[in-house]
């Protein structure tokens, strides 16, 4: 059962608000549904098996604003003919939708890494996976605090 | 009106990876947004990047709401000779954006 | 209105008015000064230093080419009588400016738009459009890393003191001034944010929470709004004088334009 997930919640549930939160009176944003990471990550990479290793996910453990929270993926990979990063997908816990970004790569990269700025919409886990070119999958997870700018604006 | 900024190096080697850095305008409305008077705010974002070398594709990416706005993105390719990059952004409502890059290899 | 935002703002209204009912005007001695860049995070902070990386960087792009732009009844450009961009060295460092065919002050939007209407012939820019802030971003942006340095003469000092005022008056339903949070409680926490002192070293700039560059005026009606009090419309006088006084409060300071902030 899914209930509306409110900034007050997130807030109240990362400890850092004994009273109430300032919610914007507009743009409440539509709730997760609970296991959506795990489903994700089942649609793109079917069965396969995902070892823990090789993928270094870096966010920052608190960010000022949800709105641009810079994130980059590296994975371990000599990123030659033979043993290269096809793939790297994000995905996260709590947004309405669960896909972050997927990335196709190559030997032609010489390096696996990407970075971007994503948008979080509340505190939550976040997957990197990497596909290699002999199949295996390698991944790595990292847990986001959200939280607010103390004087928001309403939409005019 | 300038959509996109692109920066790599000058001038590189044969074989040397290089970073290219790429930041483009665009709201990336979410999709998932009420405005004031309750109506669904309609999703309009950025849904692909690629990236081609002399014509080769060396890069592609799929891009999700949970990018945020004015998306920036940065990989790296081996710079194997010099010539013209293409970068290419496609998305909702027909968004389409195409800019070039010289590189000169040594 | 939410009585969970009342009641915690109110809690923090009477806390601060308890305190500062003691204390005369609390002005930030000058060498505390600190700019709202050294509370960011690191990534923040590499967002705003790397032109490439800066979100803001389309926007004075667009500036540039907005500058070259011929416009109105003359197809006059702002090149045709500045030249190149670089004369716009130690504009936005000095404003607002005293302005003598208004005869107050003017902030750098209002003189880009004197600017279209009476040398160009063309019809003035709206507040918080996206020309508008090109071009400010774009003339900001050539006085990026100089000093702060408004003038205080004769002439703006009547209007750096209604600024003043503006600032130590409490308003809105949480009767808030400006001084309660940025002079004697920046450093501590609202929402488990840190308090800034508030110096607009760095507009127009790319706010996180808007996703997009705005002015300073849209900054200051965020405050209002956060204080629960009215706000004025865009290109009221009390706005310019508010920002001649934080800007001449800020003097010294080294400009940011076009800065990233959360």
């Amino acid at each position: 059962m899914t209930r509306k997930l409110t900034r007050r919640d997130a807030l109240k549930t990362a400890g850092l608000l004994a009273v109430g939160a300032a919610t914007p009176a507009a743009a409440q944003v539509q709730s997760f549904a609970p296991g959506q990471m795990e489903a994700a990550i089942r649609k793109v990479l079917g069965e396969a098996e995902i070892g823990k290793g090789k993928v270094r996910l870096e966010l920052p453990p608190l960010v000022e604003n949800g709105n641009v929270v810079p994130m980059s993926v590296s994975v371990d990979s000599p990123m030659t003919k033979d043993n290269f990063v096809k793939a790297i997908h994000v995905f996260n816990e709590k947004n309405p939708q669960p896909n972050v970004i997927s990335v196709q790569l190559g030997a032609r990269a010489g390096k696996a890494e990407i970075s971007t700025r994503i948008r979080l919409a509340t505190t939550q886990k976040l997957t990197a996976i990497a596909e290699m070119s002999d199949g295996t999958c390698w991944s790595d997870t990292q847990e986001v605090v959200v939280t607010l700018a103390a004087c928001l604006e309403d939409l005019p | 009106m300038n959509r996109a900024l692109i920066s790599l190096p000058k001038s590189v080697k044969r074989g040397q990876v290089i970073e290219i850095k790429t930041l483009i305008s665009h709201v990336m409305e979410s999709g998932f947004r009420h405005g004031t008077n309750g109506r669904d705010i309609p999703r309009d974002i950025i849904t692909a990047f690629s990236c081609k070398y002399n014509g080769e594709e060396i890069f592609a990416t799929q891009f999700f709401p949970a990018i945020a706005a004015n998306p920036f993105l940065t990989f790296h390719t081996v710079a194997t000779e010099s010539g013209t990059l293409t970068f290419h952004w496609t998305g909702d409502n027909g968004f389409e954006v195409i800019e070039e890059a010289q590189i000169a290899v040594e | 209105m939410r009585w969970s935002d009342t009641g915690r703002l109110a809690a923090l209204a009477i806390a601060v008015a308890c305190v500062t009912a003691s204390l005369a005007l609390a002005e930030i001695p000058l060498d505390q000064r600190r700019s709202g860049y050294d509370n960011m995070s690191a990534a923040t902070k590499a967002m705003q230093d790397e032109d490439t990386a800066n979100p803001a960087s389309l926007l004075v792009l667009d500036g540039e080419a907005l500058w070259k732009r011929k416009v109105g009844e003359g197809g006059k450009s702002c090149a045709d009588c500045h030249g190149d961009a670089t004369s716009m060295r130690g504009v936005s460092a000095r404003y607002p400016a005293f302005s003598p065919a208004k005869g107050r002050p003017i902030d750098i939007e209002q003189r880009i738009n004197l600017c279209r209407t009476e040398q160009q012939k063309a019809t003035p820019l709206a507040y918080e459009s996206r020309e508008l802030l090109a071009l400010s971003a774009y003339v900001g942006r050539q006085s990026r890393g100089m000093p702060i340095t408004v003038a205080e003469d004769d002439k703006t000092k009547p209007f750096i003191e209604a600024g003043r005022k503006l600032y130590g008056a409490r308003q809105g339903q949480l009767n808030l001034s400006c001084q309660n949070c940025h002079d004697d409680n920046w450093g501590q926490k609202l929402a488990g944010v840190p308090l800034v002192q508030g110096h607009p070293n760095g507009y127009p700039l790319y706010r996180l929470e808007w996703q997009s560059v705005g002015s300073l005026q849209r900054r200051l009606r965020n405050c209002l709004i956060g204080m629960r009090a009215e706000t004025y419309p865009y290109g009221s006088d009390e706005y310019v004088d508010l920002e001649l006084f934080l800007m001449w409060r800020a003097r010294g300071m080294t400009v940011e334009t076009p800065a990233v902030r959360p």
